[in-house]
This record gives structure tokens, C-alpha cells and sequence, in this order.
């Protein structure tokens, strides 16, 4: 089995250099989880960098899409229900865990921090035992 | 506004590391996750170049205070607590079903497929039920 790392990896290294740059720039986690549920109430009270983040995540999605398009040439497989079910799952539990992949995974794993590694163990193990689940029942 | 365009630029930055190493393909994320299965390790290489760059780079990062902030700001909680552990797997649970966290979420809008509609509508609603949950136990 051949398998491609160089694009994971080096869109991984590409990650690190956009949290980096933002702790480096704001003093700021780059957790999107945190960033997307706090946007609305620090936009009120003029606190703009959030709304500008996630702007930019926007945006790099459209000059990925328009100079190689093939990059989203991939489909969402799954029933409907499952992503309605999944995006309840996701915003309820980040916010209880407070954090995702990007603030518990990629920045918190590189800080050490021991709430951190557990979180992201926990939720690659929970992914895990659901993909192995449904492969079961499904 | 230095702040803003830095905010902007992390954003973009981020979301084309996302879409190169592959964390936005919900069938690639999921194949990392079917480790009793098709097993796709590749996305492990995603996880270790984003959390070795920012392991090295926070090293000098967090020796001096951020461009435009007084102060890094880190979460003051260290303890691992219920609501960390289980928040993190309702979480995994959540991404699981759908090979979709929150940052792959965002960036798939540009892809305009219902699914996300759905996946990012859900976010927000399980997002604001966290909000009411947790005033009712505060």
C-alpha cells in the first residue's frame, strides 16, 4: 500500500505556521471551536479578530477552490441524518470540552498541556470506537 | 486593525493547510479513524508536522509577550475535569459520524454541499445548547 504523506504533512507544517502566527500576532489560542461560538458576543462588543479569523478561513478555502479545484473533488457519503446528528454532537461537546482539533489537538498537544493530550486522546478514541461501530451495525 | 489583518492572515493560512493535507476530505478523516478497518494513517502526519512546528516555534514564541497583546492568553484550567473528559467524547463521537470537526466544517462552506449546510447548522444549534445548558448549571 502506498500511502501519500507528503500532502499531510506538509499541510500539517502549513497548520502549525497559521497557529504560530496568531499566538505569535494576538497572544491567541488558534481553537476554532472557541473562536467560532465566542465570535458573535466579542463582535458586539467590537472585538473583531474572531470574525476576521474565521473570515480568513473562508477565504483560503476559495483560493484553494479556484486554483486547483480538484483539491474538493471528494463527497460527503453519509446519510443526512448523520451529519444533522454529528454537528449537534460536535458544538454541544467542544464547547463542554472546551476545545476541538485545532485548540486541544495541534495547540495544546504542542503546549504539553495535560488537559489537552487527554482531551485529544479521548475524542480520537471515541471517533475511533464509532467509525468501528457503525462498520459493525451499518 | 494590525490585529484584524493578522487574525485574517492565520485564518487564511490555516485553511489552505487544512484543504492540502487532506482534513477537510471527510472520507480521509474517517479512514484515519477506521483503525480496525481500512486503516488510512495518513493524516497522523497531518497532527505531527502542525503540533511540531508549533512545539518548536512556541518555545520562542511564549519567551516574549505577543505583536499586538499585553500578554499570551492560555487557558487558567489545568485540572482534567468531567466536563473536559466527556465533553471531548461526545465530540469524537459527533466527528465519528461525519469525518467533520469544526475547522474542516468551515472551509467545506465554499463547497455549497447541503451536507455541510446541515453539519454547520446543527454546530451552531448544539453550540447554543451548550449556552443554555450551562447557565442552567452555573
Amino acid at each position: 500500500m502506498e500511502i501519500n504523506f507528503i500532502y499531510p504533512l506538509v499541510g500539517g507544517l502549513i497548520i502549525g505556521a497559521a497557529s504560530s502566527l496568531l499566538q505569535f500576532g494576538l497572544g491567541r489560542i488558534s481553537g476554532i471551536s472557541g473562536i467560532l461560538a465566542n465570535t458573535p458576543s466579542a463582535t458586539l462588543k467590537k472585538d473583531y479578530w474572531r470574525i476576521f479569523f474565521l473570515m480568513g478561513l473562508i477565504f483560503g478555502a476559495a483560493i484553494c477552490l479556484s486554483f486547483k479545484p480538484q483539491l474538493f473533488s471528494y463527497t460527503f457519503e453519509a446519510p443526512i441524518i448523520s451529519y444533522i446528528l454529528s454537528g449537534l454532537l460536535v458544538g454541544f461537546g467542544t464547547r463542554l470540552g472546551s476545545g476541538c482539533t485545532s485548540g486541544h489537538g495541534v495547540c495544546g498537544i504542542a503546549r504539553l498541556s495535560k488537559r489537552s493530550i487527554t482531551a485529544t486522546l479521548l475524542f480520537i478514541g471515541a471517533g475511533i470506537a464509532t467509525v468501528t461501530l457503525k462498520g459493525f451495525f451499518l | 486593525m494590525k490585529k484584524n489583518l493578522i487574525a485574517l492572515l492565520s485564518g487564511s493560512i490555516f485553511s489552505i493547510g487544512l484543504v492540502i493535507s487532506g482534513m477537510t476530505n471527510p472520507k480521509k478523516v474517517i479512514g484515519f479513524l477506521d483503525i480496525f478497518g481500512d486503516w488510512d494513517p495518513s493524516l497522523v502526519f497531518v497532527m505531527a508536522g502542525a503540533v511540531v512546528f508549533n512545539f518548536i516555534s512556541f518555545r520562542f514564541i511564549f519567551k516574549r509577550k505577543p505583536l499586538c497583546d499585553t500578554q499570551h492568553q492560555l487557558p487558567a484550567n489545568s485540572s482534567i475535569d468531567k466536563k473536559l473528559v466527556i465533553g471531548s467524547i461526545i465530540f469524537g463521537i459527533g466527528w465519528g459520524l461525519s469525518g467533520i470537526c469544526p475547522g474542516p466544517g468551515i472551509v467545506n462552506i465554499i463547497t455549497a454541499k447541503s451536507e455541510i449546510f446541515y453539519f454547520m447548522t446543527s454546530l451552531f444549534l448544539g453550540i447554543f445548547l451548550f449556552s443554555l445548558f450551562d447557565k442552567k448549571s452555573a
